[in-house]
């Protein structure tokens, strides 16, 4: 009987893509909220020059959350809540056994358990980034609309100046490569996992550890290569 | 039938197994025995294709499991089930859906025909009841129960199992005996049970393997296991409180024929 995995692969992509991603989003957004707020606080108290334009702000705050926060930043802090759930998911399956199951079963089971999960968060990282995008430009939005400084419709000016659509695939490009350093790094931790469960609490530190040191290198390698 | 030959393994320069050969009969509850640290799961997880020894062969009805090529040993593992020490249930899924999955990845039978067996392999064990249950809701004999129903699902040729009844009760460990016993009878599987529970082996052996230290030191029927001439064999064995009692019922049974004669 030959076996039917795509059926299987689906079932199990579309699980991850909800437990990786969709419970992201609520962080995603808290996090993204408060620190586009405190952006446009910043630079509207320390950019007060009279040669600079009041809509700098709205244009700075743009860049900002565009070019690095939401896709390296929010990258970086999801992979301490994705990379360690997957490192510690795949190493508790490895200590108890699980996988050595699908193993006898007959079932490829790196195949099985990783590239869901790859794939899942690859397809999802370029969602989280644009709901970061949109909730931080929100966030300094509403701040705007609390302390009028800068006004509202200065803020606004600003976000539509000298924009560059090029950014946005930019930004989604960046998080793809980062979703997936994120899923296979925390992965192998945890496919690789010998021993018992303070092996399983090493490999998620160490995966997170791992993740955060890739994922700063290759947004300099990065944006050298396509910005540079 | 497996057939073992002169089957070796070492990790790093330590000899776990040494030079073992042995015969697993289809039909029949074939039992590797010894003491924590012989080497027997070892053996276990070599036989499943797990570990891979250092040398020797392993022989599936004449298929050597390690010479062949990665489809071959694919398509020998759907005809095994293993039922694993901690069981081994998937947390992620409920005891049905755990029964259902080796279906789910190998048959071609409809979502309907996959539940239908698996709810046949469930009650076969009991533990329909429990079906909509998660590992972490049932009791551990209960998911020695559920890991035997996954086991059998896909009509296994081969029932591998590893201290079935480790952290069970007595009443628990010999439901679970019987049920293994059973199931070997009724699907004339080859089974091939780890334990050092010498309840299980009075209960349900009849092919018993002895390791002590990595060394095959006895193979052959139960019965003949109580008299085996092996010191280690005889150490293992006499140390078991069912054994001790076996042997002095036979002794005063001996005087008491003694002096009948006299």
């Amino acid at each position: 009987m030959p076996p039917d995995r795509a059926r299987e692969f689906f079932k199990e992509f579309f699980k991850e893509l909800y437990k990786l991603g969709v419970t992201s989003i609520g962080l995603v957004v808290l996090i993204s909220f408060f620190i586009g707020a405190v952006i446009v606080v910043q630079l509207a108290l320390n950019l007060n020059y009279p040669f600079l334009p009041s809509y700098t702000v709205g244009v700075v705050s743009r860049e900002i959350i565009l070019l690095e926060f939401s896709s390296t930043i929010m990258c970086l802090i999801l992979s301490g809540k994705v990379g360690s759930n997957i490192a510690s998911e795949i190493g508790t399956m490895r200590i108890t056994e699980q996988i050595d199951a699908l193993e006898v079963m007959g079932v490829n089971s790196a195949n099985y358990l990783i590239l869901p999960k790859i794939i899942a968060f690859i397809v999802f990282m370029p969602v989280l980034v644009i709901f970061s995008i949109f909730v931080g430009l929100m966030g300094g939005y509403i701040i705007c609309a609390f302390t009028a400084n800068p006004p509202v419709a200065t803020y606004v000016y600003g976000l539509r100046a000298f924009f560059r659509e090029f950014f946005i695939w930019y930004a989604i490009a960046k998080s793809m490569i980062f979703g997936f350093i994120i899923a296979s790094v925390s992965a192998y931790f945890g496919y690789s996992v010998k021993g018992g469960a303070l092996e399983v609490g090493k490999a998620s530190t160490d995966s997170v550890v791992i993740n955060s040191v890739l994922i700063l290198m290759t947004d300099l390698v990065f944006t050298q290569l396509v910005m540079g | 039938m497996i057939e073992v030959r002169n089957l070796s393994k070492e990790f790093e320069d330590h000899l776990v197994l040494n030079n073992i050969s042995a015969t697993f009969h289809k039909g029949i509850v074939n039992m590797i025995i010894g003491k924590s640290g012989s080497g027997k799961t070892v053996f276990l997880k070599c036989m499943v294709g797990l570990i891979r020894p250092t040398s020797g062969e392993i022989l599936y009805e004449g298929r050597n499991l390690l010479t062949m090529k990665t489809k071959e040993v694919k398509r020998l593992r759907r005809e095994m089930g293993m039922l694993f020490q901690g069981s081994a249930l998937f947390d992620s899924k409920t005891v049905l859906e755990n029964v259902m999955f080796p279906l789910d990845m190998f048959s071609r039978m409809s979502k309907k025909e996959r539940q239908k067996r698996a709810e046949f392999c469930l009650e076969r064990v009991n533990l329909l009841h429990a079906a909509h249950l998660y590992p972490s809701e049932i009791s551990g004999g209960m998911m020695k129960r559920a890991a035997i129903a996954r086991a059998i699902a896909l009509n296994p040729k081969y029932l591998f199992c590893d201290e079935p009844n480790s952290g069970l009760d007595p009443q628990t460990s010999q439901l679970i005996d019987e049920l293994l016993a059973s199931i070997t009878k009724e699907f004339e599987i080859t089974s091939v049970i780890v334990t050092h529970d010498m309840n299980s082996v009075m209960n349900i052996g009849e092919h018993i393997v002895f390791l002590n230290e990595g060394v095959k030191e006895w193979e052959g029927p139960k019965e003949q296991l109580e008299d085996a001439d092996n010191e280690a064999v005889k150490k293992f064995i006499f140390a078991s409180d069912i054994f001790k009692k076996n042997k002095a019922v036979e002794e005063i049974g001996a005087e008491e024929k003694k002096r009948e004669n006299q």
